[in-house]
């Protein structure tokens, strides 16, 4: 009897296990691949070189209101966002937004050429798949990350976005205080 | 000359200017494929999981960054067509196809009307004698148009 129970068990735990592997890989896309990067979660770090060379941590920016924008030189919505991020950037930068540009060219020479005439001032990375994962996948550009001073994602915006709602939502988060210290702050 | 006819002239001048501009952009401009050769992706999705139906050659003429995080299963990256080096890869792919090759070109780069690599790699195959192309109606971008809705993606190259 002890032998009977004991197989219906066994049995039990290998289909609630294959149950969980099936909701992992459904339809060939892996759940986890758009799990993170999602509203509310905290912002995954990554450490990346930007176009002069200086490595970039997200982690070391805790503290202050980061807008994360994925972008590409041949993205015509992401041009035209550009240079209002350049405008924020100069207006809000001491009161703690940093804004951290990663781009999904497939090289750096047209990004830094763009970086250039547009006096882009703020870093920017480049980005590639696995970072593009790490945020859920950047399947479309543009698409923009405002993530909070406590390092949690506190919005996802997909494709051009009016700057008026960034700058409300960058205003709103800049005066909430800081739960952690920085090495920028 | 007069000041009138120099005003005149430089109008003439700057009008010729701004049509070669808006001409350029237009060129490539993804809403101005019609409507008889563009796909919608369930139609797409239908023809891939029959068994009955003829299978396209699909090609993926975008970003190749994005091509490796989720394709079409099956699908080539051959791009980004905005530029005539993608142009002449896509070129290369097909010239050894029959011209009654059923091809499906997509992208997902961006909202449907700023794609720049749709339009000019559907001129190219036209060009070239292919009539039996289709353009993947992508309306805002791949992820949510195509991985959000629960279709079939692939990673990598």
């Amino acid at each position: 009897m002890s032998n009977r129970i004991l197989r219906a068990l066994a049995l039990m735990v290998v289909l609630t296990g294959l149950y969980f592997v099936a909701r992992h890989y459904h339809n060939g896309a892996p759940a986890g691949m758009r799990g993170t990067g999602s509203e509310h979660s905290m912002a995954p770090n990554f450490s990346l070189l930007d176009l002069t060379g200086q490595r970039i941590d997200l982690s070391s920016y805790r503290g202050k209101v980061v807008l994360l924008d994925f972008w590409a030189t041949w993205c015509d919505p992401c041009r035209d966002e550009i240079p209002h991020f350049v405008e924020l950037q100069e207006t809000y930068r001491g009161q703690g937004l940093q804004i951290i540009g990663i781009s999904m060219d497939d090289g750096p020479e047209p990004v830094r050429d763009f970086s250039r005439r547009f006096k882009m001032n703020y870093p920017v990375v480049m980005g590639d798949a696995d970072t593009g994962e790490l945020y859920g996948g950047v399947f479309g550009l543009p698409i923009a990350f405002l993530i909070g001073r406590d390092g949690r994602i506190s919005a996802k915006h997909i494709g051009a976005t009016d700057i008026s709602v960034f700058e409300k939502e960058i205003v709103n988060l800049l005066q909430s205080r800081a739960d952690a210290s920085s090495p920028h702050s | 000359m007069n000041f009138p006819a120099k005003f005149g002239q430089m109008l003439l001048s700057l009008g010729a200017v701004a049509i070669a501009l808006a001409s350029t952009v237009l060129a490539y401009q993804a809403s101005l494929i019609p409507s008889s050769r563009l796909m919608n992706p369930d139609e797409l999705v239908k023809i891939l999981q029959s068994s009955k139906s003829e299978k396209p050659l699909m090609i993926q003429v975008g970003s190749h960054v994005l091509y490796t995080q989720a394709h079409i299963p099956g699908s080539e990256y051959i791009g980004p067509a905005s530029g005539e080096s993608g142009l002449q890869q896509l070129r290369q792919r097909v010239q050894s196809l029959p011209r009654s090759k059923f091809i499906v070109l997509y992208c997902g780069c961006c909202p449907w009307g700023h794609c720049p690599n749709v339009k000019p790699a559907d001129d190219a195959l036209h060009a070239m004698g292919f009539g039996n192309v289709k353009v993947l109606y992508i309306a805002d971008n791949f992820g949510a148009d195509w991985v959000d809705k629960g279709y079939p993606v692939a990673k990598g190259d």
